[in-house]
Order: C-alpha cells, then structure tokens, then sequence
C-alpha cells in the first residue's frame, strides 16, 4: 500500500528494470549505471538502507525524482533523520518511507520530509487508510519549528496570537 | 512558575485523545503488542510484575499545590492512597489499572501535567537542580531552560525512536545537585569572558550495566543556539548510536567508541549545515518561559530571625532538622526546606495521598505554592520564611514528615527493585530499611554526617547505586540474591564512580558491613572530614580490608 497525506496512491515505480518502465526504482549501487543509461529520464528513483550516508547520495540529488528510505523496523528511527539530512541537503524531489511503519508515525514522517510511505501487505492489512489520515491529524499543533511548515508550529501561532491580539488592542 | 498557554493545553488533550485511540487500535487489533509497546512506555505506561505502572512526569522537578493535590487524587482514586517520588523527579503509581490510564491523563491534563515521554526510546522528562532560582551559587535559573527543552523535545518528529533513552538534567549552579555528569546530556548555565550567558554541555554520562561519566562536548553554546545544536547533537546519535545491542546504544557508548574529539567533530559538522540561531526557538520564546519563573515577591525580612534562633535554642530535636534540612535562600530571611520522604523503615520516596495534601497546604501557605522533587526522592519547600519554619516543623511532624535525616545515612536513595520492578534481581527496599534501622539513632547518624547510600535491585542502575558514596546493587548467585559493595561514587561536580570492595553479601549480612565501613571512616577521619573526602584521602585499601575482613568473618 502506498499512500501520502491525501490518502492512497498509485505506485508508478518498479523495482525491476526493463526497458518500458516510465519509472525506475534501483538500488544505490546501480544508480549511477542507471543515470546514465537513462540520461534525461525524470523518472529515477533509488531505494536505499538507513545505513546510507546522506554525502554518498549528495551528488546525485539534482537527478533523482525519487528517495526510498528503509526502516527495516518502525522503532528504528533513522531513517527519519535521513530524510531530514536530506530536505536540508536541497533534495526537492520525492521522498519515499519503505517498511512497517506505523500510523502514529505518519505525521512523524511528513514533519521530517518523507512524502510518502510504502507498506508491506501485512501492517497495510491491519491499518487501514482512515487510520492513517486520522493519526496524521491528532495534533492541532506541536513544537517544532524547523520540523513544521513556516507559521504552522505552535511557537509561530503563539506570536501569530500575540501579534493578533496587539493588533486588535491597537484598532479598539 | 510555568502555565500553560492555550497552545500547551491543546497539546497535551490531543496527547490523551490520541493515547485513547492507540488503546482503541490495540484492542482492535490494529496495532500489534510490539507495536503498541513503545506507544504506550512513551505514556509512561509500564508493566510491572504485578500490574501496570504509571510513571507522570514532574518537568524539572516543580509542582504546584494544586498539581500535588490532583496527585493525591488519583492516588486514591485509582492506586492504594500513595505514590513513589524517583530519582527523576517523577512520581510512579504502582497499581493503576490500563483501562484507567486515559481518565488518569485527562485528571492530569486538568492540572498541567502528563506521562509524556517519561519511559521509551525519547528524550526523556528534563531534571534540574532542586534548589534553581534559589541558591545562591547560580548563575541563573536553569529551569526555563528546562522547560524550552521540554517543548522542543516533545513528540519530536525525528527523534522519538531513538537507539535508546536518553536524558537531560540542568543546573545553572556552582555546586551540581542535579547529577549532570550521569546523564546523556548534562547542561550548567554558564558565563564566558565576555559576561555572557551561554551553556555547557557535557554528553555521554550515564548509570546502567556500563557507568560513564559524561564528558564536555562544547564550553560555550550561546543561548539563542541552544536548539540548534541539540538538533545537530541528537541527529548524530540518532543516525550513529548502536542499535544492534541494546545494552550498547545508551550515548555514551558512541562516545566511548569513537572518543570524544570525533563524536564533537561529527557534531559540530552537522551544527555547521544548520541554519544556527533563531530557528527552532527565537529569544522571544525563551522570554516569554522565562517571565513565569520570576521569583516570588519577597518580603524585605532581616537575615536573622530571634524567635527562630530562640526556638532551636529551646528545642534540640528542632535545631536538629533545622541544621540537616534547611538549604540557604538567596532572599534575606527566607530557607528552602527539604521534607525527607525517608522516614525510618518506610520505602525511600513513598508519600500517602494524605501525606501529598499536606505538602500541599503547607506549601500554599508557606512557600508560594510550590514545591521541588528532589533526585534524591525527597521534596522541597523553596521559599520559607525563617519566622514560620517552626510551625512547619510541627505540621510536618504530626504528617510523619519531619524524619531529620536530610543527606544523612539513612537518607536512602533506592529503586523499586524485585518488590515492584519486573527487571530487578534483587530487593532493594527491604535492604534500605534495614539499614534504616541499623542507624536510626538520630545522633549517631548526625555523628557519622554527610554520606549517600544508593540500592539498585539490578544492573540498570535506576538507583544511582554507582555515585553512592557507598553503592549496593542487588544482584543473582545461584538463585540468591548476592549485593555487591561499592565505595567512593559521587553525583556531585566531582562525580566518580564508585570501586567494588570485594565478592558479593547475602542481604542479612549487608548492614553490618556498612556499619564496618563507617568504622574505619570514623577511625581515621581527621577534624571536620566528611565521609566522602576521607575515601578520597585513604583510598580504598582500608575499607577494603574492613569489609573483606567481615566477609571472612562470616565464611
Ligand atoms: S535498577 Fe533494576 S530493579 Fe531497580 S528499578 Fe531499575 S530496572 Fe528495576
């Protein structure tokens, strides 16, 4: 199952590489070999293990429509810190969490970059869409703000409020 | 202190909210029990080996009078009237029911407080120095410091399924009451050259199976990039730390592993590609935290008060508690209190709920609605005035409060062990009260003076048992529990850990080494040495032979 914040997606990546294929998903270690076969495809993604080094994959940022991160487990939390690594890296394209995650990490995952999450059958099965969509939207609000859209995170309404409230005592 | 804003209280409802619905997919079937473990340890929701325990955070040790009342509360209502106040300054209820956790988060939720973060694989609830914004030797008031933390560090998206725990303790002091140097990361308030206001932080200090002292990472992080490193900081444990081992993915072991100068280098690095100051949290911010912790108003009271100095004169058993549980205050006239929660024979930092309400009046009466939890499981009532100590000696004393034993040998720092603890492989509660016991003779113990016992009931060390000045760790031999001695560990700014003495005892045979141990303290100490120091100045061999001696004794 894959989906993002809007819910279900259709995957248009495969992991195995012919010749029709508008997108490719390849391994770190074909990537290379793959970029340059595929020159001006826009459609190359690369899946890698959360053991990666985000300066290993720096020089191919600008080619890459999209990232798949493992998370061989849900409580292995480093694939959240790669994908972090990476926005700050530059990295515009696609981010993609592959593996068991759970749904209470969903908003986890958008806070720290990933686009979407690929789902093994299994957790897919026991975790429905609306799960997801509602555990992405459990929180009015939390703390972190490099870690929340510009104004979104509860320090920046804090001063959206006082500002407002400075505003209204002025105008009465 | 701090309140919350509209923003905080939205917070921590939608935490209970999402607590139910995770209970709701658990039972569902939605969520497997692997699954649903860390969601709800990161609620402070543990089991125990009878029943679950509910471990509620105390940010940086402060409570108000209200907070402690709602406390007693659900002691009653949902516990057996009492709770148990831990080395980090959390309170635990040992026999709540699952079902009941949600209604307990909502009651807590109503007064400001949560099990956010309290167990789990997170940066867990942020200690401080009990006396902060109170003792002298401070630079300043590390809890506001504490409390951005705090915030920041709550359901951080990126680092809340981290290798392993991990913890902060703060103390903007001269002197460390808050045991920096045993934890992840230890911060102090400090002053560079230029007469500004910055933090040292210290990381890789921890207890457990592997005892390290945390070592310094940076001297200097100005305040408004406080955030900023620690995102750099955490990022590289988070990606670095071990996780192939549990027992090797606590901070300190990365630390070990690859030296301090690289995990600084790689850190600094990281620090390097962030944007630096004011991104995660704007000087503002920590304004606006910081005006909750103005001091009380103080009345303009003389330094010495002659109906006080009158009473102790006129009341030995008095001046007693006086000189062992009163800390100076920086305001004129006034005393921070420290009410010992280890009464003879009684497990160290249990309260009753009945005990809770009248800590809470008193403290609503004479300390400005506030009061302290201390990593020594005792609590504190910071702003006294000297005048009204007295008749808070006596209201204390009909509660059960008023034990003298503040720092003393009896004052005994000890984790649940095999009594609650579903990790433990031995007791510790019946070996702090033994040695209660032992040493109950208040003169004697003022006698003997300064010196900390610390009893884990296994390796995890939640017991501090390594900076003990004297350690005991309960352990299994064969089906027996066997307790290993150590000696000269400290918590303090001189923190050390403490050397085993010899083979392990049984439990019977525990006081009477201990007691053999403060003989040869006692034997040699010179005018006005403390326990600690004299272990310092005779190294180990005396003891040693004592307690070898004793074993030899017992064969
Ligand atoms: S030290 Fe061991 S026995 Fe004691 S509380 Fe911690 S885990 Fe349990």
């Amino acid at each position: 199952m894959l989906l993002d914040r809007d819910g279900l997606k259709a995957d248009l990546y495969r992991r195995t590489v012919g010749h029709n294929e508008s997108h490719v998903l390849v391994p770190l270690a074909d990537i290379e070999a793959t970029l340059a076969a595929r020159a001006g495809n826009r459609g190359i993604g690369v899946e890698v293990a959360n053991t990666t080094k985000v300066a290993d994959l720096a020089p191919h940022l600008d080619s890459l429509a999209l990232i798949a991160i493992a998370f061989p487990s849900f409580s292995d939390g480093r694939g959240f810190s790669i994908a972090k690594s990476l926005r700050n890296a530059g990295f515009r394209g696609t981010l993609r969490a592959v593996g068991p995650l759970i749904a209470d990490q969903f908003a986890y995952a958008l806070a720290c970059g990933f686009d979407e999450v690929e789902l093994p059958a299994e957790s897919a099965a026991r975790q429905p869409i609306e799960i997801w969509l509602a555990a992405a939207r459990a929180f009015r609000a939390t703390y972190q703000r490099n870690h929340n859209p510009a104004g979104a995170s509860i320090l920046d309404r804090r001063w959206a409020a006082k500002l407002g409230a400075a505003k209204l005592g002025a105008a009465e | 202190m701090y309140r919350y804003d509209e923003f905080d209280e939205a917070f921590v409802r939608d935490r209970v909210a999402q607590f139910r619905t995770q209970v709701e997919r658990r039972l569902s079937g939605a969520l497997t029990d692997d699954e649903f473990k860390p969601l709800r340890l990161k609620n402070g929701v543990y089991l125990q080996l009878h029943a679950y325990m509910l471990r509620i955070a105390v940010p940086y040790g402060t409570l108000s009078s209200r907070q402690l009342r709602q406390l007693a509360l659900i002691g009653e209502k949902y516990d057996r009237g009492y709770g148990h106040f831990t080395t980090r300054q959390n309170l635990q209820f040992n026999w709540p029911k699952l079902r009941d956790v949600p209604e307990i988060l909502d009651l807590l939720a109503d007064v400001e407080m949560h099990c956010i973060q309290t167990s789990g694989n997170c940066i867990r609830n942020v200690t401080a120095d009990q006396f902060a914004g109170v003792a002298a030797d401070e630079v300043e008031d590390p809890r506001p410091v504490a409390e951005l933390i705090r915030q920041w560090s709550s359901l951080h998206p990126e680092f809340d399924y981290l290798p392993r725990k991990f913890k902060i303790a703060v103390t903007g002091a001269q002197h460390d009451r808050a045991a920096i140097l045993a934890h992840d990361i230890g911060l102090r308030v400090v002053m560079n050259a230029a007469g500004e206001i910055g933090y040292e932080l210290m990381v890789g200090g921890g207890l457990g199976r592997t005892p390290m002292i945390g070592k310094v990472v940076r001297e200097f992080v100005p305040k408004d990039q406080l955030l900023t490193y620690l995102e750099a900081l955490m990022r590289v444990y988070n990606l670095e730390g071990r996780r192939d081992n549990k027992y090797k993915a606590r901070v300190k072991i990365l630390v070990h592993e690859i030296g301090i100068e690289e995990f600084r280098a790689r850190v600094e690095a990281e620090f390097a590609m962030l944007d630096g100051p004011s991104i995660p949290a704007d000087t503002e911010e920590l304004a606006r935290i910081t005006a909750y912790f103005a001091p009380p108003a103080y009345e303009k009271l003389p330094a010495i008060i002659p109906a006080f100095e009158a009473a102790k004169r006129a009341n030995p058993a008095f001046a007693a508690w006086v000189e062992s549980n009163t800390f100076p205050h920086r305001a004129p006239g006034y005393t921070a209190l420290t009410i010992s929660l280890k009464p003879i024979g009684k497990a160290p930092g249990d309260a009753t709920s009945e005990q809770m309400r009248v800590v809470a009046d008193l403290a609503e009466r004479y300390s400005h609605a506030e009061i302290r939890v201390t990593h020594h499981q005792n609590l504190v009532l910071p702003h006294v005035k000297q005048a009204d100590i007295f008749a808070l000696w006596q209201a204390l004393g009909e509660a059960g409060l008023a034990e003298a034993n503040v720092g003393l040998i009896t004052d005994i720092i000890s984790c649940p062990g095999l009594d609650y603890c579903a990790l433990a492989t031995a007791r510790s509660i019946p070996i702090a009260q033994s040695l209660q016991k032992r040493f109950a003779d208040l003169s004697r113990q003022r006698d003997i003076g300064p010196l900390n016992v610390k009893i884990s009931g296994c390796i995890n060390a939640c017991g501090h048992h390594h900076v003990g000045h004297i350690g005991i760790l309960g352990l299994e031999k064969r089906g027996e529990e066997s307790y290993q001695i150590t000696l000269g560990g400290d918590a303090t700014e001189n923190a050390a850990i403490g050397e085993i003495l010899g083979p392990g005892i049984v439990a019977e045979e525990v006081p009477a080494a201990i007691e053999r141990l403060v003989g040869v303290y006692l034997a040699h100490r010179k005018d006005g040495e403390t326990f600690i120091e004299a272990v310092r100045r005779l190294g180990l061999a005396p003891f040693k032979a004592a307690f070898l001696q004793e074993a030899a004794d017992a064969a």
